[in-house]
């Protein structure tokens, strides 16, 4: 373990910082300066699966490894909605899920906002039409950004997150 | 009458080649199968229902045979195999929620996936209108002094599936847990219903996500079997290729959340940049980081062109490298370990009972692994070991998957460097005719069952997908009990199990 932590130490980041490559870099700069100005440092995101495949899952959390490092733009994922700015809502809203998805959106404090993940979460995806399902977030929720993809990747859901910062910025 | 063993092994060769006839059965011989079952001499693969029918895939054990019983019901009721056999409880109450069909004798016979919230009920029967609206679900008693119970879910806490756990605990520790699941339920067996061959190519792939390329697969299996197309076998090395990686990265993503679980966070600070490598892999060489919709009945979408197999082999190379040092990391850290030797003890023989797949299984002494014991292509063809371990802890758990990956790697040496070559689609088969097909699976989790049966049109009347998890699901009831409730997250995470699969 010590040489591992040396290695650490004086080895280069995992991170990628490289904004020609990924974008990631000047995606946190934008959003770093939004997110102070609008609720301080940090945006506080609640994730909700309504029903996805699991694949958007791995891909959200992916957000957080090493490589992509959410936390670093001030953003992190919290267990309570009391806590949280962003509703980040997965699958095609199951009506098994409904009333669950309702009350968690209804436990967060204002101001907030709603972002549909992956093509289930903005209109049912290749589950619409089923008696089991809503057909996407929007039937349940003021949707303010979506993230098309099966599932987004995670520096697209990233790169979601400074738009809806964005928005949030000219409503205000 | 025949012994039902016997009429199961006989089965042997038509497995996976062409349509597998089913066995007309009895109600008598119907029952007699369920004790079988129960008694170890088959073991139940999976139990499903048509409109007018309920049928079982069996094993039986020494000859390798897989065959299937059917039992034709008249009157909307069939008799209980989980009465006799409980593994087949979940299943069958969800027979009852989809198809409106009875299990004479049971002893559970509350819904399943069926919350009261659809607007209708037996969607796949003659489905009636009913008000939508969510009744309070009757968990089961639990009578004692000093007991608490604990709720948690349909949300958690973390980024990861909708369930809920409700917790009967005495102090610390944990009574019993009930698990009532299916809140992911998309109606996925209806949407099948009347679909293409290849809408229910992309439906199988978004069934449980994590499993992809084992639910592609099985399902590619299971159609071919129906249609007499045998895929070349350059499509066939890819998917295996493809189902490798798939192993790789969700064993990698598990090693470091399961130590996360025992508040390790520098084990999967390590192996999610690994499994980032890996996805970032299979995005170059298939293009997708779940190698979605890559698998295709008779072959697969795409070839692997020489930039992408380098960056497989590359991939390769990297995990190889930097997975040991985090092995090492595991086994010497005797905080790390406290938490996980000895905790959420699965027994062999409950994971025999329920024919518990995958590192559930592997971890509790179930010597079993699709790959090796009802073999397909091309896994008759490499060499590899299947690691087993008897102690059933959590820590077993995390030692069966890191032996797995070190098995997938050279299985992937051996795929990347034998690749044969040829065409990656069979011909298109002699036309469209009724047929029935099973596909088997070992995915990353276990084994994957697809059933499918095709009209005269080629399209699907009916497709049953049995995820690895609903054998392992009740066994996670079983050994949180004796724990402590803060060891809970750390038994499910070793267990890993799949909601979206199993609730369709
Ligand atoms: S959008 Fe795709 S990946 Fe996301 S939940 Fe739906 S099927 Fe799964």
């Amino acid at each position: 373990m010590k040489t591992m932590l040396l290695k650490a130490l004086t080895g280069k980041p995992l991170t990628e910082a490289a904004p020609a490559q990924s974008g990631l870099d000047e995606l946190g700069m934008t959003l770093g300066l939004q997110a102070r100005r609008r609720l301080g440092r940090s945006l506080a995101i609640r994730q909700v699966d309504a029903g996805s495949c699991n694949a958007c899952e791995l891909e959200i959390q992916a957000t957080g490894n090493p490589v992509y490092d959410l936390d670093r733009f001030g953003l992190h994922f919290v267990a309570s909605p009391r806590h949280a700015d962003v509703l980040l809502v997965t699958g095609p809203v199951t009506r098994n899920m409904e009333v669950a998805l309702r009350r968690t959106y209804d436990a967060m404090a204002n101001p907030k906002w709603v972002v549909a993940a992956g093509d289930c979460a903005i209109d049912g995806g290749c589950f619409a039409g089923s008696y089991a399902v809503l057909d996407g977030c929007a039937a349940v929720l003021p949707v303010d950004v979506t993230i098309p993809g099966c599932p987004p990747k995670p520096a697209e859901i990233l790169r979601a997150l400074v738009a809806l910062m964005q928005r949030a910025d000219k409503t205000s | 009458m025949a012994e039902i063993s016997e009429l199961v092994a006989a089965d042997r060769d038509t497995f996976r080649t062409g349509t597998l006839q089913r066995h007309k059965m009895t109600r008598a011989q119907w029952e007699q199968a369920a004790g079988d079952a129960a008694r170890g001499y088959v073991t139940l693969l999976s139990l499903w229902a048509t409109r007018s029918a309920v049928h079982m895939a069996l094993m039986e054990p020494n000859s390798r045979g897989v065959g299937i019983l059917s039992l034709e019901n008249r009157r909307a009721e069939f008799p209980s195999v989980a009465r006799l056999h409980p593994p087949a409880q979940r299943l069958e109450r969800s027979i009852t929620d989809l198809f409106g069909l009875a299990p004479q004798g049971a002893e559970d016979t509350r819904p399943w996936l069926d919350h009261g919230a659809w607007g209708i009920t037996t969607p796949l029967a003659k489905a009636r209108p009913r008000e939508a609206r969510q009744p309070d679900y009757d968990f089961l008693p639990v009578i004692g002094e000093g007991l608490h119970q604990v709720p948690v879910g349909p949300v958690h806490a973390g980024i990861i599936e909708p369930g809920h756990f409700r917790f009967s605990a005495q102090g610390e520790t944990v009574v019993r847990l009930e698990e009532r699941l299916g809140y992911t339920h998309k109606g996925i067996d209806r949407l099948m219903q009347g679909a293409t061959v290849a809408r229910g190519a992309m439906l199988a792939q978004r069934c449980s996500g994590d499993s992809t390329v084992a639910y592609g697969w099985a399902y590619a299996q299971a159609t071919e079997a129906a249609q007499g197309v045998t895929p070349p076998p350059r499509a066939l090395w890819l998917r295996a290729i493809m189902a490798e990686l798939e192993r790789l990265a969700n064993h990698l993503n598990d090693i470091g959340a399961i130590c996360n679980d025992a508040a390790f966070a520098l084990m999967p600070a390590l192996c999610s940049p690994l499994r980032e490598k890996v996805m970032r892999g299979c995005d170059a060489a298939f293009g997708h980081r779940f190698m979605r919709d890559a698998i295709v009945p008779g072959g697969v979408a795409r070839d692997l062109e020489r930039d992408g197999r380098q960056a497989l082999e590359a991939v390769v190379d990297e995990v190889r490298r930097g997975f040991e040092p985090i092995v090492e990391l595991y086994d010497n850290r005797p905080s790390l370990l406290a938490r996980t030797v000895g905790t959420g003890r699965l027994r062999g023989d409950l994971a025999r009972q329920f024919a518990a797949g995958g590192y559930i299984g592997r971890a509790s002494g179930r010597d079993f692994d699709l790959r090796r014991d009802l073999p397909y292509a091309p896994y008759d063809r490499l060499t590899f070991k299947i690691p087993v371990r008897e102690e059933g802890d959590v820590d077993a758990r995390i030692w069966i998957r890191i032996e797995e990956v070190r098995q997938s790697l050279h299985m992937l040496d051996q795929l990347l460097g034998g690749l044969p070559a040829g065409d990656i689609q069979a011909p298109p088969g002699p036309g469209n005719a009724p047929g029935e097909g099973l596909g088997l699976v070992e995915g990353f989790r276990g084994d994957v069952l697809v059933w499918v049966a095709l009209d005269a049109r080629g399209r699907i009347r009916r497709c049953h997908m049995r995820d690895p998890s609903w054998f392992q699901w009740p066994l996670l009831e079983a050994v949180i009990e004796d724990n402590i409730i803060a060891d809970f997250p750390l038994c499910n995470k070793s267990f890993n199990c799949s909601y979206s699969g199993v609730d369709l």
